[in-house]
């Protein structure tokens, strides 16, 4: 571990940014760790050996004696003599002194220093936060090593002068994680309100900004103090150290130069290092894994475990399951002759196993036709499994996921069967797929034209200039201004509306036969909402090319859809031409949902909490 | 990017300025009697004296000061104090040699932490848990420990490597192998330990995104999702966690140098440092600093690259 790892091992400042609520539950959940316990435990083991080393040796750790030069183990020395005849056992316990006493110091100058300018410059910020942060740069380009060995030679091989230079070395490592926490919550309203209430700043800082950076602040001092350590054996090892006095590295440094003589020499003081910059490590990570969990507590784990437990909620609690044949389908005009199915799916069960060995089923024994050429709206609340319905079609359900019963045919080929290369090849040429929100599904990392022709070229097969023509061509159909602005940008250049037109374009370049849209203007402006929709009805009506709708918005059906099928908890209850549904709404949960249009305010609220 | 480029340039020299101007200062300051120190306690007052004035340490801190300043603009660092060879030639025949170990330390932790950030982020299960051991015996175990064990077994056991010294690539390939595989692997070790597991977290981080599940809808092969979108926004992260480190690894090789016994800048920073030739200590001040800033401007480059955000600031 060199002081490499003070960097490396600095959290990212987001880290501390919204532990607040949890702080107090920390130490607790530490408790709960066994790594992190154990750690502890060993830390706190080596800290009273070091502490009780009088108790646990009769021997002076300096005394040389001639007469018994590397003794082996036992007789009087439980580990023996080194080269000058000083007994190992003794020289182990009062070098855990002098090495952890010194580590100490180092990391009490860097806290001391960096939580002190860290907080003023966060919580004052003006000239003293620009100076701060030249002066951490600064140290952060400085090789320690050299300067420790400059300092060294002017200063003299003092441990304590050495450690406390190394200490203002280090003082970044705390400067950041401070500066960046504070600032973070310098402007928050319950600051502001203990200013109004005439707290003074200095009640403030202790009171409500040291305790939330109290826990990182531990982690990063555990870190410290091992880099420290590191540093400071390092020094004595190679002889740059006080030689006056028993520390690790002086162990090493005898025990290296004896290494033919007697190997065992170099292990013991080694086994110190190691189980101590092991056991600070693991103590660190499982404080930063608590930390992080309580920072966010995993986002996208929760928001899928949020879906599945809404789905389950919704499969368990609510009414008496209806059976599969109980589906309200509505008559289809019998005016015209219905158009072939392109989509057949049949008792489809989407599941998520769980670790306890049960299997939380978020879609159960849904069937569903899509015909060639129509707009198929599927339409339900959040967590009624649409959304899984559809990723099922695609076989691109979350991890964990999988199809459990069922089949799901396209044009006779069911694809809940076909093996993992052959379902690549209908993905983006025979089934595309249109997403939700238009800024998080562009790798931000490659322009919009490359991510337009890559599908292409491996799809279709065409050229590069082909390939590019195409996309161009595509960028003007789906009503960009600038197709050759558009293509040469980068994803975060867009705004979301343009966004979504690429990505509508993406998913009409390989000719498919079925689009799948997962809300595809729900994340979008009112306006702009009115917009995509219009494109995707002239898109499909100069293609003739099938869709199917995900939406939550009856308003979004009437627009657009053909045919709808109603799903809720898991299931389909009721499905049928959209005219006739918008007609005569038969099941109780399809009503509810018109009520909902009807009556804009009630929708809202449940919605926008579900989908925050 | 021509402008962006331009002004961290500047800033880095204006960061090299200071940092050369405060180590001269405090170095000169800390200094005492050179001359007395360089002819040693048999010398007589007079010699010393002489000595001194050769040196041209009779004027002040100051006018000293920019006279190093303007012959250090035109490559001119002076010569040290007690073997009179120029820093310039001093520093930079071992530079090469402290380069080789450090650069090959970072392509090799490069390499290395990517196929198993990689490898731990993918398959998960015991791959992933057995990484994540290594992390934490490679960040907790210091380098030199590794060096003194591996030259141990390699070297003294096996007879594969050479246990001390250096053979220059030019001279012999092989002997170049045998003298720089031990040193590298030694300082590789924490670095890799730390970016793997910067690399499993973004791999993991990037697979979660949405754009992934797009990108697989339109048909992309797997491998290109992976190698291509995956690991280069997965890169940007692992490459700041790498530029970090490398401050650390200069001050690294110092301590693998002196174990493996190999003349690079570690070995003048021993010497210099404890003989208090100061002139070489400012040149290899300067050496390393224009190396840190150099290495930062290519890593923010880099970083551009990767990241098409990064661009426009």
């Amino acid at each position: 571990m060199t002081e490499a790892a003070v960097s490396t091992g600095v959290l990212a400042p987001d880290v501390t940014s919204d532990m607040r609520a949890a702080r107090s539950h920390l130490a607790r959940r530490f408790l709960k760790n066994p790594l992190g316990i154990a750690a502890l435990s060993v830390l706190v083991l080596i800290v009273l050996a070091a502490i009780c080393a009088p108790l646990l040796t009769s021997y002076n750790p300096n005394a040389v004696s001639v007469l018994s030069i590397l003794q082996g183990p036992g007789a009087g020395h439980l580990l023996g003599t080194d080269g000058a005849g000083r007994d190992v056992w003794s020289q182990l316990l009062y070098g855990a002194r002098y090495t952890l006493a010194g580590a100490l110091l180092a990391t009490v100058v860097a806290a001391v220093f960096g939580i002190a300018s860290g907080l003023v410059a966060g919580y004052y910020g003006r000239w003293f936060e620009s100076a701060a942060s030249w002066v951490t740069t600064l140290l952060m380009a400085l090789p320690g090593i050299v300067v420790l060995l400059a300092a060294r030679a002017v200063l003299g091989p003092s441990l304590w002068t050495v450690m406390i230079i190394f200490g203002v070395l280090l003082v970044p490592a705390f400067y950041r994680l401070v500066f960046a926490a504070v600032s973070g919550v310098r402007n928050e309203l319950f600051i502001d309100a203990a200013r109004v209430s005439g707290v003074s700043d200095l009640r403030i800082i202790a009171r409500h900004i040291l305790t939330v950076v109290r826990a990182p602040i531990i982690l990063q001092a555990s870190i410290v103090f091992g880099i420290a350590i590191a540093v400071q054996v390092g020094l004595d090892f190679l002889g740059f150290g006080d030689q006056s006095i028993p520390t690790w590295g002086n162990m090493l440094n005898d025990g290296f130069t004896n290494l033919y003589r007697d190997p065992q020499l170099v292990i013991w003081p080694g086994l110190a290092v190691v189980i101590t910059g092991v056991a600070l490590t693991l103590f660190a990570n499982a404080l930063r894994d608590e930390l992080e969990q309580s920072a966010h507590p995993s986002r996208r784990r929760r928001a899928a475990a949020a879906t599945a437990a809404a789905a389950t909620a919704a499969a368990t609690t609510g009414d008496p399951v209806r059976p599969e044949n109980d589906t309200i389908i509505h008559a289809e005009p019998s005016s015209s002759a219905p158009a072939p199915l392109l989509l057949h799916i049949e008792g489809l069960a989407v599941g998520y196993p769980q670790p306890d060995g049960s299997v939380t089923r978020v879609v159960d024994n849904v069937s569903l036709d899509v015909r060639r050429g129509e707009v198929h709206g599927l339409i339900g609340e959040s967590g009624s499994g649409k959304t899984q319905t559809a990723w099922s079609v695609l076989r691109l359900l979350p991890a964990g996921g999988e199809i459990l019963e069922g089949s799901i045919c396209l044009d006779g080929e069911d694809l809940s069967r076909v093996s993992s290369a052959e379902m690549r090849d209908i993905r983006g040429g025979r089934i595309a797929y249109i997403p939700q929100e238009p800024m998080s599904n562009l790798d931000p990392s490659f322009t919009i034209g490359s991510q337009l022709t890559e599908p292409m070229r491996t799809k279709l097969g065409v050229s590069k200039t082909e390939a590019k023509a195409r996309a161009l061509k595509l960028l003007g159909q789906v009503g960009i201004p600038n197709p050759e602005r558009t293509f040469a940008s980068y994803p975060h250049e867009l705004s979301g509306g343009m966004a979504q037109r690429v990505l509508i374009a993406g998913a009409v370049s390989c000719e498919p036969d079925l689009i799948i849209a997962d809300e595809p203007t729900t994340a979008l402006d009112v306006t702009i909402q009115a917009e995509i929709l219009d494109l995707l009805r002239e898109l499909q009506h100069e293609l003739g090319v099938t869709i199917l709708i995900v939406t939550h918005n009856f308003g979004v059906v009437a627009d657009l859809c053909d045919r709808v099928s109603v799903m809720q908890k898991g299931r389909i209850v009721e499905t049928g031409p959209a005219r006739a549904i918008f007609a005569d709404p038969q099941h109780p949960y399809t009503r509810s949902l018109f009520d909902a249009i009807l009556d804009e305010s009630q929708a809202r609220g449940p919605y926008a909490e579900s989908r925050a | 990017m021509l402008t962006f480029t331009v002004r961290r340039l500047l800033y880095g020299v204006l960061l090299l300025f200071v940092i050369v101007t405060i180590a001269y200062l405090l170095l000169y300051a800390a200094a005492g009697d050179v001359g007395r120190t360089i002819l040693g306690p048999t010398a007589t007052q007079a010699t010393v004296t002489l000595k001194d004035q050769q040196l041209g340490l009779n004027s002040p801190l100051i006018t000293r000061y920019f006279s190093w300043l303007g012959h250090a603009l035109t490559g001119n660092f002076g010569s040290s104090w007690f073997t009179n060879q120029p820093v310039t030639t001093a520093i930079l025949t071992r530079l090469q040699v402290t380069l080789t170990l450090v650069f090959g330390a970072v392509i090799v932790s490069a390499a290395l932490s990517a196929v198993l950030g990689v490898w731990a982020a993918l398959r998960g299960g015991w791959v992933d848990r057995i990484i994540q051991v290594f992390s934490v015996l490679g960040f907790a175990v210091p380098g030199f420990l590794i060096a003194v064990f591996l030259v141990r077994i390699f070297a003294l056991e096996l007879h594969w490597f050479k246990p001390t010294g250096y053979v220059p690539i030019t001279y012999y390939f092989g002997g170049w192998v045998r003298t720089v595989t031990l040193p590298i692997i030694a300082l590789s070790i924490g670095l890799v330990a730390g970016v793997a597991q910067q690399v499993r977290s973004s791999v993991i981080d990037a697979l979660r995104q949405d754009w992934v599940r797009t990108l697989r809808s339109r048909g992309v092969s797997e491998r290109s999702v992976l190698f291509k979108h995956v690991l280069r926004n997965a890169g940007g992260p692992a490459l700041s966690v790498l530029a970090l480190s490398f401050v650390g690894l200069l001050g690294g090789a110092v301590i693998i140098e002196e174990v493996f016994g190999i003349p690079g800048l570690g070995q003048v920073a021993v010497l210099a440092t404890s003989e208090g030739d100061v002139p070489l200590v400012m040149g290899l001040v300067v050496a390393i600093g224009v190396i840190v800033i150099l290495v930062n401007l290519v890593i923010d480059l880099l970083q551009g690259f990767l990241n098409p955000k990064a661009r426009i600031s």
